[in-house]
């Protein structure tokens, strides 16, 4: 219940006057929000916050200074080492997925400036093939770190993943190993490590660098796990607890530091670093984009 | 406990039971041992060596999997002296998925841990039937702890089908478990061999597995994820399994392939389930070479080597992107 009332006014509409992708129904309270309110909103719900899908750019949108994300490594890609066939070839799926995403694949990594503080950066993209973990994922993911260890920079990763990319079979694996060891190094230089567990965040990257954070924070309404929840049905034949493997889940038992609406994202991973790292030092150089 | 043959051995069960047939009935009208069932004993030989030298990646899944093969339980009865078993994760309980503690192999003092199967119902249900809760791998870190605090080299087996997918894993975080033991395991400055001694199964198989070396047993297999599970989700059936486990690259002799694994640990002919005491000595000999290989590296140097080793590990390209082939017309464009 809200103290004062609404005042959003919305706009109703009735289905047949929509066009494609001007309106959108949220899938929590089942009203029709107006496409444009809600990119204005962060892609939020204004009615009841549910968080929509965002894409990479939108985030970084969100979380990068204006003109400050300096991307590296866009040009590592996958490639089809194993020659895996499946339903669908590996190379037939990389391709649908950078025809589909204009991407070259699930992360984009690079510096930027947080609230004027200099940051390395990833963000996972689930658009692109379940934003699954493969050699190029893992290694772009490493050097974000490595990088940000060499920099003396806070790393921060927006973390979103259906799990081991398959088609790479045990090498996919491995870039849990790799990532996580690249992690050991930075704490051990001192410095913050924050992952954002966005909707849906599971499997290999759960079990890796997204349970590495000093502090982990998540976002509303994420299903956040280790085990896909059909497996687990399957396994015990019970079923699952309501809200299992969601925010408030995770924070009751104890894995999560806080649950974080989108809006107020910035500002807290902001004061976040300012409490680990000390306030900005005002002589600190502005960024210079390569 | 009874017999147990696997599928594909059917043709080895069919000869010994003719030769056990020809040795009753010489027995029975006592005559000496009939000449037929020594050529078929060579030939029994011959089949099985023939049968294990050709297994397919799903066969030697089924091999790994056997219920008499030997579970790290034997190994450590095997050839681990004076082994003191060490309990609990000092937080919750103590799981018994996970098994582990010190000793001696050789002239060497151990910290031996792995994860533990069960071979009937009571056991299995003791241990999970081998997939550790989030406490095995609290218990797997306190264990390394320990032995970095007093300077013992690590040894882990490997057999799992993966962590427990179950309610309490997640409320307990089975995740972050591993993960840390992931983090951790990069960090002690003592030397650490992993051995995958029969199934290795996904993160559940790498929570106990960051060593400098990685050794498989000739029919362990060691994969991101089950033969079944990959074919229920990339074929839409459980039944390819035969066909997800040849294209998953999940036998010990792929993994040497992709640089994964570093050395592949011979099993006495028909399997280590064929004779449990021959393949006990194959490992302790693997283990004490390799160890005595990693004494050549000082602290500083094995933590190095361990990060460099799971550092190079990736197959991707870099620099313009190939130019992607149009999409395929939809069908009723044709």
């Amino acid at each position: 219940m809200t103290l004062f009332g609404k005042k959003t006014v919305l706009k109703k509409a009735r289905k047949r006057d929509m066009p494609d992708g001007l309106w959108l129904k949220c899938p929590t309270c089942n009203e029709m929000i107006f496409g444009e309110e809600q990119e204005k909103a962060l892609r939020v719900c204004p009615l009841c916050g549910h968080h929509f899908p965002m894409s990479r750019t939108e985030r970084l949108a969100m979380l990068a200074d204006p003109g400050s994300f300096v991307e590296w490594d866009r040009d590592v890609y996958s490639i089809d080492f194993l020659g895996f066939v499946g339903e669908a070839s590996y190379q037939e799926k990389l391709e649908s997925n950078r025809r589909k995403t204009g991407e070259i694949d699930a992360v984009t990594c690079g510096r930027a400036r947080l609230a004027g503080r200099a940051v390395a950066l990833g963000v996972m993209d689930f658009q692109f093939l379940g934003a699954s973990m493969g050699s190029v994922v893992g290694e772009k993911i490493t050097r974000l770190i490595e990088r940000g260890t060499a920099e003396r920079l806070p790393v921060i990763v927006v973390c979103a993943s259906g799990g081991a990319r398959m088609y790479e079979g045990m090498m996919s694996l491995m870039q849990m190993a790799k990532t996580s060891g690249a992690l050991a190094r930075h704490a051990d230089a001192g410095l913050p490590y924050i992952p954002v567990l966005t909707h849906p965040t599971t499997a290999g990257v759960m079990a890796s660098f997204a349970t590495l954070g000093d502090v982990i924070l998540a976002e509303p309404g994420a299903l956040i796990g280790f085990a896909g929840a059909r497996v687990i049905k399957e396994t015990i034949h019970q079923d699952l607890p309501p809200g299992f493997q969601r925010p408030d889940f995770l924070l009751k038992h104890g894995l999560l530091d806080h649950v974080v609406p989108r809006g107020e994202l910035k500002t807290t991973l902001a004061r976040l670093l300012d409490a680990f790292c000390g306030p900005l030092q005002a002589s600190e150089p502005p960024e210079v984009p390569a | 406990m009874a017999a147990y043959t696997l599928p594909f051995e059917k043709p080895l069960l069919d000869l010994q039971n003719r030769i056990d047939e020809l040795r009753r009935v010489a027995r029975d009208n006592g005559v000496a041992d009939p000449q037929d069932a020594a050529r078929l004993e060579a030939e029994l030989a011959e089949v099985r060596r023939q049968l294990y030298a050709n297994l397919t990646p799903w066969q030697k899944v089924m091999v790994a999997r056997h219920p008499r093969r030997p579970y790290t339980r034997d190994y450590l009865a095997a050839f681990v002296k004076d082994f003191t078993e060490l309990h609990g994760d000092r937080l919750l309980s103590d799981d018994q998925s996970v098994v582990g503690g010190i000793g001696w192999i050789g002239e060497r003092r151990v910290m031996v841990l792995g994860t533990q199967k069960g071979r009937d119902t009571k056991s299995n249900l003791a241990c999970n039937f081998g997939c550790p809760y989030p406490e095995g791998y609290r218990k797997a870190l306190r264990l390394m702890r320990l032995a970095a605090k007093f300077g013992l080299p690590i040894v882990t087996f490997i057999d799992t089908p993966g962590a427990f997918p179950g309610i309490e894993g997640e409320e307990r975080h089975v995740a972050e478990a591993i993960a840390v033991n992931l983090r951790e395991m990069f960090r002690f400055p003592v030397p650490i061999l992993a051995v995958v001694i029969g199934e290795g199964g996904s993160g559940g198989a790498l929570g106990i597995g960051i060593a400098n070396r990685i050794l498989l047993l000739e029919h362990a297999y060691y994969s991101v994820i089950s033969p079944e599970g990959c074919a229920a989700i990339l074929w839409k059936n459980r039944a390819h399994a035969d066909t997800a486990a040849a294209a998953l690259k999940l036998t010990a002799g792929d993994l040497v392939e992709l640089g994964i694994a570093d050395e592949i640990v011979s099993e006495p002919l028909g399997g280590a389930h064929a004779d449990p005491a021959a393949a006990a000595d194959f490992v302790r000999e693997a283990i004490l070479k390799n160890l005595a290989q990693l004494d050549k590296l000082g602290p500083a140097q094995l933590l190095d080597q361990r990060y460099g080793k799971f550092r190079a590990m990736g197959i991707f390209k870099e620099g313009a992107l190939p130019p992607l082939t149009p999409p395929p017309l939809p069908e009723d464009a044709v």
